[in-house]
């Protein structure tokens, strides 16, 4: 199974016509169990620098499970237990040398439920870098909200009202506020949970352009239950069924001709 | 209004239809009899509510005032201080100072000095002056040496019967055997309102005097101050070592056997009898630790592990309250899980941590009986200064008043829950206070 996984992998790879992007993020045979029911089955999944990957699938297949091995969220489940390789830049994530806290401002994480701490706009992009101790003074902090919620293109709307709570703003708002607390430490990887399903059709085009954007400074990798959401903002897609990863590939390739009967049938609707 | 709702409802929903007529308005029925029920419910309590502070305000209004009589004394030295060395082994001595109020009620009264056919009258005099008269006028002139020799006129609190004749509460119209206050003693009182030289003025005394076997000399002073001192060391222990405890529990401990043993207990504590823990008390801090008895801090220190599993449990259900999101969003930014917690999980958790404390600390303030047990029930005088001394608290201090049978100490012991009751008001009103500014701010 992996095996053929594996070489639809490298024929997809052969057929791209892009030049050989840098692995960011690889995972290697990983199996996560919550107590005695396993989740994963031997995954195997490289995510490419600076290009968003979509993680579809019906739900329980695992797609979140996977998202969260990546920045060890799973960590603070008492029962989860994961096996295999990660990899960041080609070292273990899952090495106890590893600072989960470090790995965690390196992999940022967005949730499907916007989440913002309930304090001021300002505090929510703010806390990050002073954890962090990445900005000195008020200035330099200022300097990174600023620039992130920039990014996050939510400064036009709250620069007048960076001070009120960040849970007054709309759902659309609070999950751009909660990407831009994302950026704010600068990390390399973002993770997104189905950032949009909370979201009305409006809000979810206005994230799906920034994710657009943040491609370009920023490794994504994004669970997503729409497909035509997977269609439009992602490059590569990989396809989980029942803890499986079934299929992994270039968008266009797996939307148009998918190896597996199984991903035909989920991206035609049979099932899911 | 509700009945043109139910009919037009009826008429849209029902239709022809009887039997499901009769089915929705059985449901209106059984909403209007649970609403019926409820509201009773709840007058009842008002109701019995209404009724304890009815009784205990009207028992009690009255000890917020005490009679005074007003009188000229002259401060012999002849009888305060013989020798003139005016050292405090001469000057203390109250039972001059008596003598001395009472010679001036003589005067006022008419009765000779001395002279066997008037020692009835003089006794009867003496009795409608507290004996504490005398420790008034002593006071004042250890403050103040050159009083000695001059005339001062002052006010001296009433004996507790003639407070008690004044205030109605000992009738004119009981038989003079079997009244406390004497016809002749009437006569005096009333001459001396008259006159304006007897009042009812605020009571100060009752906040500021310790105990006495006299009831208008006695007060909740020092039964406050050691509610006082338990409350802080209660509220200083209890409070960090209970929110770190649930902290723990709740974040950082892993469920398995011992953490649901540990959590079985908690709530097993919470529901012993707080005279368990006076034993325990007892046992530990006076007996084997050595700590003095009757003294504030072993009260304070059994409250503490009577308050423990209280906070613990609010606090931890204040913990749990606070959505896993949040944490989830402070880890993903890179926070340690000790930042998560105290950044962003505790004070979210912060007024359910405080109204459990408050409540707790309010459940404490009324406890009695550990009290008991650790000797608290003692007679205290002076207020303490320090919770090594000896004191009382006030729920002590009622329940010892209740014991006493001067009309007097029936009124202070109704006062004192009136204190008590106070004091729980304004705590827990600070909870519900703290709790909307926290959830404000936010």
């Amino acid at each position: 199974m992996s095996q053929s996984t594996q070489n639809a992998v490298n024929s997809s790879m052969d057929k791209d016509t892009e030049p050989a992007v840098p692995i960011k993020m690889r995972g290697v045979d990983v199996c996560v169990h919550y107590g005695d029911k396993q989740a994963l089955f031997d995954v195997n999944l490289e995510v490419p620098e600076k290009q968003v990957t979509a993680l579809i699938g019906p739900s329980g297949c695992g797609k979140s499970t996977f998202l969260r091995t990546l920045n060890r969220m799973n960590d603070t489940i008492d029962i989860c237990r994961v096996a295999g390789d990660i990899t960041l830049d080609g070292q273990d994530i899952y090495d106890p040398k590893v600072d989960v806290v470090e790995l965690r401002a390196r992999v940022g994480m967005v949730f499907q439920k916007p989440n913002p701490f309930p304090k001021s706009i300002f505090e929510n992009v703010a806390y990050g870098p002073r954890i962090h101790g990445i900005g000195q003074n008020k200035i330099e902090i200022e300097e990174i909200v600023v620039n992130s919620l920039q990014k996050a293109g939510l400064f036009e709307e709250v620069k007048d009202r960076l001070d009120e709570p960040g849970t007054g703003l709309s759902g659309g708002q609070q999950q751009r506020l909660c990407i831009a607390r994302a950026i704010a430490v600068s990390p390399e990887v973002i993770l997104m949970d189905e950032p949009c399903s909370a979201l009305d059709p409006i809000a979810t085009a206005r994230v799906e352009e920034l994710i657009d954007e943040l491609r370009e400074n920023y490794t994504i990798v994004i669970v997503t239950h729409s497909m035509q959401q997977a269609a439009r903002v992602s490059q590569r897609t990989a396809f989980f069924h029942l803890g499986i990863l079934v299929e992994e590939g270039t968008t266009d390739q797996i939307f148009t001709h998918p190896n597996d009967k199984r991903t035909m049938d989920y991206i035609t609707g049979r099932f899911g | 209004m509700s009945a043109s709702e139910n009919i037009t409802t009826q008429n849209i929903i029902t239709g022809q239809d009887p039997a499901r007529a009769a089915r929705l308005k059985k449901r209106y029925a059984s909403e209007r009899r649970f609403k019926t029920f409820g509201a009773f419910a709840v007058l009842v309590g008002i109701l019995f509510l209404a009724l304890l502070f009815i009784s205990i305000f009207s028992k009690g209004y009255t000890a917020f005032q005490q009679t005074s009589i007003q009188l000229t004394v002259l401060l012999d030295e002849k009888v305060i201080d013989k020798k003139g060395t005016r050292k405090i082994k001469d000057l203390g001595k109250a039972i001059r100072y008596s003598k001395l109020v009472n010679r001036a009620l003589y005067q006022k009264f008419d009765i000779p000095l001395k002279g066997r056919d008037s020692k009835k009258d003089r006794s009867l005099a003496k009795k409608i002056i507290s004996g504490e008269a005398g420790v008034q006028l002593r006071d004042m002139v250890l403050n103040d040496h050159g009083l000695i020799g001059q005339s001062v006129t002052v006010w001296l609190l009433a004996s507790g019967n003639a407070d008690s004749f004044i205030k109605g509460q000992i009738s004119r119209d009981t038989p003079e055997a079997r009244r406390q206050i004497k016809d002749k003693q009437v006569a005096w009182l009333d001459m001396m309102r008259e006159e304006g030289t007897l009042e009812k003025q605020f009571n100060t005394g009752l906040f500021t005097f310790g105990a006495s076997s006299r009831p208008e000399s006695s007060g909740i002073g020092a039964a406050a101050v050691g509610s006082l001192y338990m409350m802080l060391i209660v509220l200083a222990l209890a409070l960090p070592i209970g929110v770190a405890a649930s902290i723990y529990l709740e974040e950082f401990a892993p469920t398995n056997r011992w953490t649901d043993i540990i959590e079985v207990n908690i709530n097993n504590l919470a529901a012993v009898p707080s005279i368990v823990f006076g034993l325990l008390g007892l046992a530990v801090f006076i007996n084997f630790a050595g700590l003095p008895r009757s003294a504030s801090i072993v009260g304070g220190l059994v409250l503490t592990l009577m308050t423990l599993p209280t906070i613990i449990i609010a606090t931890r259900s204040a913990l749990k309250a606070v959505p896993q999101s949040i944490r989830q969003a402070a880890l993903a930014v890179g926070a340690s899980k000790t930042q998560s917690i105290f950044h962003h999980v505790l004070p979210l958790a912060t007024p359910g941590i405080l109204t459990g404390t408050i409540i707790g600390l309010a459940k404490a303030l009324g406890e009695t009986a550990p009290l008991l047990m650790i000797g608290m029930v003692a007679f205290v005088k002076e207020i303490p200064l320090s919770p090594m001394e000896p004191a009382t608290a006030l729920p002590v201090q009622i329940y010892m008043w209740s014991g006493a049978a001067e009309r007097a100490f029936v009124e202070r012991t109704s006062a004192a829950i009136i204190v008590l009751l106070a004091f729980l008001v304004i705590m827990n009103m600070s909870a519900v206070i703290l709790r909307r500014r926290f959830e404000r701010r936010w």
